[in-house]
């Protein structure tokens, strides 16, 4: 029997979970990694690769107990290693004695036929060509339908008055998402649980400064590998934006809101005009980019190793200098404690407030626009 | 007379300090944690109460270090805040124009660069706890020198000789070699006190502007070698201010009193006499998912009153006010 499954990313399994089944596929779900997803991972893989790997092992160890055997994954262009990993997780995993299938896809546009195979070998269903586009984009809908729900909780939760509410709430609208399985029922979900997310009391009048998240993409989207980072910062009464989601919806908004109508690649072209793998140029061109939107911090999350990241944190001094704007780097491991992280969010979030504070009151004029914000 | 309280529990010392309203240091403690914060600050309350007029009516606590949160909730703290802003603040309440705070503690060391009075970055070492406190305490120890000598020491020597200060395996293997090579102990220590800034500024001032007015403190910046270390290293002159060891108690104490000032309350401070209370902590695994946090709880008497360690709010415990 074939049992699909694929790595965890924040909640994209639900969109993910409802395009293999329709394609006809039974799914192991992949499960929140935790403390035995870290352990199982750190045992499986070499000490000196990047966290990712380590995580995903993990996934796929716990995934395949489960009885999975088909793992579905990413590759990837360019100087990162982890667009090998995948390669590698299928040599250690058959290594280990365990019969699994790989199935990677490589990006569609550069390798089309890959990515033609790939979909006629997870079509268990036998569906036609037309049914299979119409699923994916059904499953593509879904998935901007969790990532607007999610960025609307990152601004909501600075402003909420009880603290709490807006996770609360928020673990509940996905669950009505999640159960829409029609295009038709996915935007009508969307739509409830943007509303309901709309209805949480807030604060209006609270000092909130706002945060844009960098780094490499998967501790900037799997919240359990970055301690939950943004839901800290909401705590704390920052709004986040963070610069990469799976629908890119983000990075389609921030070409369109920047003044002079810039890309990522253009705007950190003076200081990095090579791409250098991993997305170690898009943290250096978003950290422009959220400096000319005129944000109040930039967060650069990064896993340990992780060369791309280590350039854009040489070069981003330069940057912070030039544009005035404070940038913390996390380098994030195996290690769960929160309390070093905690300590230095907790700084930062003074410091950009304190800051904000001055500015506001040297410059009393700005006060009503920035209120309104 | 009316006066706040400022506590600092911190990986090696635990420092209080009783501040008046003016912002004169009436009192100021510190006390080694030895691994007891909660005893320690039991004692340190003690101690400090014999140490202050009986008129003086504690009117707002703060509290800073990695153990704030279990100090806050023990005493009542009204601002519980990280030890970067507290230091920030201390610094700039003494020497209003400084624009760089070096800050070298037990477990930790930070920089923080002050524009015109407010932080505007700041950095604190992640990985690694060579050129602490306790590295130098270590090797006192082993050189059997009281840690109070230690730097006078290093101002006797003519000729440093250079140790790896990359880490502290490293450092301390380089040391003995010296040391067995017949190298004077007063080189050897002004060479490590040299390694140490050198990894210092390397790690933690990695890309940033260090521009006077600079100011050294925290427990290390008692040794001179270490402030001569920095002068030689930076070219210009560093100043370690008076109550250098206890700053992060003052800027609790400060932030105390903004926060009570912003939000016209009165104190939470539950009074001296919780030096009498029996306070007991407990830990155990919670089983509500995958994530086995380890959750640590603390009780007074017998009602618990703090708890830490999940990652979600399922252990919370609802503040009163």
């Amino acid at each position: 029997m074939r049992k699909v499954t694929f790595p965890h990313m924040g909640e994209s399994y639900r969109a993910f979970k409802m395009l293999l089944n329709d394609l006809g596929n039974e799914v192991i779900l992949p499960p929140r990694p935790s403390l035995k997803t870290l352990n199982l991972g750190v045992q499986y893989t070499p000490e000196f690769a990047c966290f990712p790997l380590k995580v995903l092992m993990g996934t796929y160890l716990e995934t395949i107990e489960k009885g999975a055997n088909i793992l579905v994954t990413t590759g990837g262009v360019g100087p990162c290693r982890a667009g090998l990993y995948a390669e590698l997780h299928k040599k250690i995993l058959h290594d280990l004695g365990l019969s699994i299938e790989m199935i990677v896809f490589e990006p569609p546009r550069l390798y089309p036929f890959n990515f033609i195979r790939n979909v006629h070998k997870l079509n268990s269903g036998r569906l036609s060509i037309k049914a299979i586009v119409d699923r994916i984009k059904k499953g593509w809908r879904k998935l901007q339908a969790l990532d607007n729900a999610e960025k609307l909780t990152h601004i909501i939760r600075p402003r909420e008055l009880k603290k709490g509410t807006t996770t609360q709430k928020y673990r509940q609208v996905l669950e009505w998402i999640d159960n829409a399985n029609t295009t038709s029922d996915i935007i009508e979900a969307e739509a409830a649980a943007l509303e309901e997310l709309h209805k949480i009391p807030q604060d209006l009048g609270r000092l909130v400064v706002k945060v844009g998240i960098v780094g490499e993409i998967y501790v900037l989207l799997e919240p359990t590998a970055n301690l939950e980072i943004e839901e800290t910062l909401g705590n704390l009464g920052v709004e986040v934006e963070r610069s990469m989601f799976l629908t890119g919806w983000a990075r389609d908004n921030t070409w369109k809101e920047t003044v002079e109508g810039m890309t990522v690649k253009d705007a950190a072209h003076p200081y990095l005009p090579e791409l250098i793998g991993g997305h170690g140029r898009d943290s250096i061109g978003n950290t422009v980019l959220y400096a000319k939107r005129k944000f109040d911090g930039i967060i650069q999350l990064a896993p340990f190793t992780c060369i791309p990241e280590i350039v854009a944190r040489t070069i981003l001094p330069a940057v912070s200098k030039d544009y005035n704007i404070p940038v913390l780097t996390f380098f994030l491991d195996e290690q769960t404690g929160k309390a070093g992280m905690n300590t230095r969010l907790e700084a930062f979030v003074d410091l950009m407030k304190r800051k904000k504070f001055k500015k506001q009151h040297q410059a009393n004029i700005w006060l009503p626009s920035e209120a309104t914000n | 007379m009316q006066a706040y309280l400022g506590i600092d529990v911190g990986s090696v010392s635990t420092n209080l300090v009783i501040q008046d309203q003016a912002g004169k240091i009436i009192a100021g403690l510190y006390l080694r944690t030895k691994g007891r914060p909660v005893e320690t600050i039991q004692a340190g309350l003690q101690q400090i109460v014999q140490l202050i007029p009986e008129q003086i009516q504690i009117c707002g606590v703060g509290t800073t270090g990695s153990g704030r949160y279990l100090a806050g909730v023990m005493v009542g703290a009204d601002a519980i805040k990280n030890e970067i802003t507290a230091h920030a603040v201390a610094a700039s309440h003494f020497i209003p124009q400084v624009q760089t705070i070096l800050e070298i503690g037990g477990q930790d060391s930070k920089i923080i660069i002050l524009r015109d009075g407010i932080v505007t970055d700041f950095a604190m070492n992640t990985v690694c706890a060579a050129g602490t406190g306790s590295f130098l305490d270590q090797q006192a120890s082993r050189l059997g020198i009281p840690i109070t000598e230690f730097g006078d020491l290093a101002l006797e020597s003519h000729n440093p000789v250079r140790i790896a200060g990359r880490c502290t395996v490293f450092a301390e293997s380089d040391m003995i070699h010296k040391q067995q090579m017949g190298h004077p102990i007063p080189d050897i220590i002004n060479g490590l006190c040299e390694a140490l800034v050198r990894n210092y500024l390397n790690n933690i001032g990695k890309g940033k502007e260090i521009l006077a007015p600079v100011v050294f403190q925290g427990g290390v910046a008692a040794n001179t070698g270490i402030k001569m270390a920095f002068e030689k290293a930076l070219g210009m002159e560093i100043t370690v201010p008076p109550h250098h060891d206890v700053m992060g108690a003052i800027g609790a104490a400060m932030l105390a009193k903004e926060e009570l000032i912003d939000t016209h309350k009165t104190t939470r401070f539950k009074g001296f006499s919780i030096t009498g209370l029996t306070y007991r902590t407990s830990s155990f695994d919670c089983n509500g998912c995958p994530n086995s946090c380890e959750i640590a709880q603390i009780y007074e008497e017998d009602s618990i009153i703090g708890r830490w360690g999940a990652r979600c709010p399922r252990w919370d415990i609802i503040q009163e006010g």
